[in-house]
């Protein structure tokens, strides 16, 4: 599904380069869910926003689902990021003063279908119901009234609604406590194990990473590590932060 | 993006921030409402001349004296030539297409009666003076051709030299009064032709006769007014009576004549290019407080993407496309300046009621104005919106959603 070959992205500043990412091949197949791991500055982010097309690499190759990436116009790659991937963000990003309604609803404004109101609401509904914010009181009440956990869970609910292949999570239980985290986190279990939605997850926590089925360590822009994690944690062990 | 979606957006955004939003509307009201209203003073000058210069009658022709012809370089100015003069009159009576023509001699003197005295302008006149300028008399009789050939020293006053003599309210008709130290009857006085600038209210009317013989002493005439039959024939007596005066003074072409003719459509041509001016100086001093008004849109959408960085910066993430961006913030400039427009025109069009009802002033609200008010606050508001606009669609997601 995704493939990056030999990618490297250099910052400039004024004449200085900084070389982020010194050469990644990586390759992830569908319904994989795979925990990206490393330090601070390594590259990690930057890595991310090259997979989920916000940012291009300097050089190197990226397949998308056997395409091209860098023969695509930015339009394009708004269509890929439309159809085929949803953003997860460690602050959340929900608009503010809206109903949860409202926000899971948002990329259909720009997908253009369904066209209905009530067709878009019953997929917003469903959605939230996946990652557990089936209560319907919930629905209406406005961003800024959620709990962190409630928070991040509409925001996966909106990166859900258009069916994409892949979930992009950038440090998903950054910004949440221990207990939140984990219910985050299962959420994303479940998603992988039930609707076998593929997941890249950025972490600097190896409790965390260890949700996933696959880790990678980054470091100065090279992978350091990457293996089959045998021992997976599930939601039920419980986190200890 | 859907118009629905767009629509929807535009009010949540719009909502969102819902004083900011009315003050920069405000800004656009004034703005759009003092075009309306200024422009409306100016239309409302424009056709109170007009009525004013038809009021004084319609298709007429005046005939006025040239240059005073010299040697040497030193010229006087239009109208002081003697070059008019009775003969001119009784040639021009020949004509085809002419109603009436009224020959004038004008000059102001001092007037005096029993109670009081002024100084105003005395025009010797014929009958067909007021046939010419169709003023009717409000008490008494107007000057007749008997009065003219029996140089009766008769006087017919303007309402407000009546007044001015005799007191409000006085009829004069059978007292006298003195002009230029001659005694004569006041046999009526005319109504009243208005404030205009051809206003007859403050002249004194006495028979031609009686003016050349003791005021001018001569046969010279000051101008000559006529009236034509109809205004399609207006163009065809003005070459034929300048044909004939340019054979009468024994001219050639029309370079030498030593007389002009105008017509009252010139006369409201030219008012109109003075009122068209002052409507645009009117309708550019008001619009700087629109562009002002425009100044506070840009204001506004520019902070509205910087707070809103973000959220466009989620957008982009989840995959609008930059022209989408850019289309909802051009479209809530616009619906700014849309709802601002239509609140100024009403408050425009208030104004010069209020105008018209407590200063007397003639004012009028034309559909042409409301359409360019209206297109001005669009165009304004795209214009505006332009920049803040595609400062938003050009915002890297990346740097967007990290900032602060």
């Amino acid at each position: 599904m995704i493939e990056l070959k030999n990618i490297v992205k250099n910052y400039y500043s004024g004449d200085v380069e900084t070389k982020v990412i010194k050469g990644i091949d990586f390759k992830f197949k569908k319904g994989e869910f795979v925990a990206i791991m490393g330090p601070s500055g390594s590259g990690k982010s930057t890595l991310m926003n090259i997979i989920g097309m916000l940012d291009s690499p300097t050089s190197g190759n990226y397949l998308f689902n056997k395409r091209d990436i860098s023969k695509l116009d930015d339009q394009e790659l708004a269509d890929i990021r439309l159809h085929s991937i949803g953003f997860i963000f460690q602050t959340f990003n929900l608009l503010k003063r809206t109903t949860v309604l409202r926000n899971v609803e948002l990329p259909f404004i720009y997908s253009k279908k369904p066209k209905d109101t009530c067709d878009r609401e019953e997929l917003a509904k469903k959605a939230l119901v996946k990652v557990g914010l089936g209560d319907k009181e919930i629905w209406y009440h406005l961003s800024n009234q959620l709990s962190g956990g409630q928070m991040q869970r509409v925001a996966i609910a909106r990166a859900l609604v258009n069916n994409p292949d892949l979930l992009l999570a950038d440090e998903p239980t950054g910004n949440l406590d221990s207990k939140t985290g984990e219910i985050v986190l299962s959420t994303f279990e479940k998603l992988n194990k039930e609707q076998k939605i593929s997941i890249v997850m950025i972490t600097h926590e190896k409790e965390i990473a260890e949700f996933a089925d696959r880790i990678i360590h980054i470091k100065d822009g090279v992978i350091t590590d990457d293996y089959k994690n045998t021992k997976k944690r599930t939601s039920n062990q419980g986190l200890t932060l | 993006m859907l118009v629905k979606d767009l629509i929807k957006e535009t009010y949540f955004a719009l909502n969102a921030n819902k004083g900011r939003s009315v003050l920069t509307i405000l800004g656009i009201v004034i703005g759009i409402g003092s075009v309306i209203a200024m422009i409306s003073i100016g239309q409302g000058a424009q056709s109170s001349i007009t009525e004013s210069i038809e009021s004084n009658g319609t298709n007429v022709l005046i005939i006025s004296p040239g240059q005073q012809q010299s040697f040497g370089p030193v010229r006087s100015g239009q109208g002081t030539a003697d070059s008019l003069s009775n003969d001119d009159v009784e040639a021009i009576k020949e004509l085809d297409d002419i109603v009436a023509v009224s020959p004038e001699v004008s000059s102001r003197y001092q007037v005096t009666s029993k109670e009081s005295n002024t100084n105003a302008s005395v025009y010797g006149v014929e009958s067909d003076y007021f046939v010419v300028k169709e003023i009717d008399s409000q008490v008494g009789t107007l000057i007749s051709s008997i009065h003219v050939k029996n140089s009766s020293k008769v006087a017919v006053l303007g309402s407000t030299i009546a007044e001015d003599l005799f007191g409000e309210d006085v009829n004069p008709v059978g007292d006298s009064v003195r002009i230029n130290n001659l005694n004569f009857k006041v046999i009526g006085v005319i109504e009243s032709t208005g404030t205009g600038f051809n206003s007859s209210d403050d002249s004194i009317f006495v028979p031609l006769s009686v003016s050349q013989r003791y005021f001018t002493g001569n046969e010279i005439l000051s101008s000559i007014s006529l009236k034509v039959n109809s205004s399609e024939l207006m163009d065809q007596v003005e070459v034929d009576i300048t044909n004939m005066l340019l054979m009468l003074h024994g001219m050639s072409s029309e370079e030498d004549a030593d007389f002009n003719i105008g017509s009252s459509t010139e006369m409201i041509e030219m008012a109109s290019s003075v009122t068209g001016t002052l409507t645009i100086l009117l309708g550019a001093i008001a619009g700087i407080s629109l562009l002002v008004g425009g100044i506070g849109i840009m204001n506004m959408m520019l902070t509205s993407v910087t707070e809103r960085t973000r959220e466009i910066g989620l957008r982009k993430a989840i995959g609008a496309k930059n022209k989408e961006i850019s289309l909802q913030f051009l479209i809530e400039s616009a619906t700014l300046t849309l709802i601002g427009g239509v609140v100024g025109i009403v408050l425009g069009w208030v104004i010069s009621i209020i105008i018209t009802k407590f200063f007397d002033m003639n004012t009028s609200v034309t559909l042409y104005s409301v359409v360019l008010s209206f297109g001005v606050s669009v165009v304004i508001g795209i214009v505006f919106g332009y920049y803040p606009a595609r400062r938003a669609s050009k915002l890297n997601p990346i740097d967007a959603l990290r900032y602060e």
